[in-house]
């Protein structure tokens, strides 16, 4: 099982991330901005978090057009798998790969603190291994994670159960208490909290290890 | 050729940094500000001299990049 994990100028969750990957038994590539293919073989891409391109413009909005985002458009559209945490969440929402936006927190303050969630579905390639309704503590760490989507889109989406995480207690007026969404073919998740941050006692908790386990062992026999 | 480019959040997009300016204008005895909303404005400099042109084409740079249509609109000025 392949695992590429993006690198922007301005991401520092890229080698959390392809530790986690790691952990849970993939083959990790990296892959750098410039870059204008996705390694061959690839069966998920990772975009980490961070402040790609300084969040300027938009945060994500320079990554999303930026030439390795083409190809992360590509694959998705393959039906290929993608993960998106914190940044990588906003880059995916300005590509177009997954509805709404995030703006600033509600409260204009930046969140940094252990968060509870609820798992919202475990109708997913990177969910199946959580009971439904089960609470895990991911940390948050953002000023831009309020998760905005119209009345419309948001009935989509309740509607075909694509809400993947809830927060408990929200921390930043996101609609609906949405931490995590997926795409239509639920292949595409893009969340705020990090989960490649709880992967080993070491970092406090383990609660994410069974996200990255669920989509390696998941695409390992495929 | 220069184009001024406005963007701004859509109507009913809550914009919290609009209302925080609008209470820090509260507390700085400015009363009756009943609403902010705060956006950009980004100007261009073109080498294009065809004015129709060059607005459809800064068009296109708002929908693709300078804007995000989701939760933003603009306006296009050329001048």
């Amino acid at each position: 099982m392949k695992a590429a994990v993006i690198t922007f100028p301005g991401s520092n969750c890229d080698r959390d991330l392809a530790d986690a990957f790691a952990k849970a038994g993939a083959d990790v590539v990296r892959v750098w901005h410039k870059d204008t293919e996705i390694p061959a073989g690839t069966d998920v891409i990772g975009v980490p978090g961070g402040f790609s391109f300084g969040d300027y413009l938009r945060c994500g909005a320079i990554a999303s057009r930026s030439p390795i985002g083409q190809a992360v458009v590509d694959f998705a559209g393959k039906g290929g798998h993608v993960i998106g945490i914190c940044n990588g969440f906003q880059v995916l929402t300005e590509m177009g790969l997954l509805p709404g936006a995030l703006m600033r927190n509600a409260s204009l303050k930046f969140r940094c603190r252990p968060q509870r969630l609820k798992v919202a579905t475990t109708d997913s390639p990177f969910t199946r291994l959580y009971a439904a309704g089960t609470e895990v503590t991911y940390p948050i760490a953002h000023h831009d994670g309020n998760y905005v989507i119209d009345a419309e889109g948001l009935k989509q989406l309740e509607g075909e159960d694509r809400v993947a995480f809830r927060y408990i207690d929200n921390p930043n007026g996101s609609t609906a208490d949405i931490a995590g969404v997926l795409s239509a073919n639920r292949r595409v998740l893009g969340l705020m909290p990090h989960p490649e941050r709880v992967v080993e006692d070491a970092q406090g908790g383990t609660d994410g290890a069974a996200l990255f386990r669920t989509l390696t062992d998941m695409l390992a026999v495929v | 050729m220069k184009a001024r480019v406005h963007v701004m959040l859509k109507d009913g997009v809550l914009d919290p940094q609009g209302e925080a300016v609008r209470h820090a204008l509260g507390h700085l005895g400015f009363t009756g500000v009943e609403a902010v909303r705060q956006g950009k404005v980004i100007e261009l400099d073109l080498a294009a001299t065809d004015k129709a042109g060059a607005e459809a084409e800064v068009k296109a740079m708002c929908e693709k990049l300078l804007a995000n249509t989701v939760i933003e609109k603009y306006t296009v000025e050329i001048c």
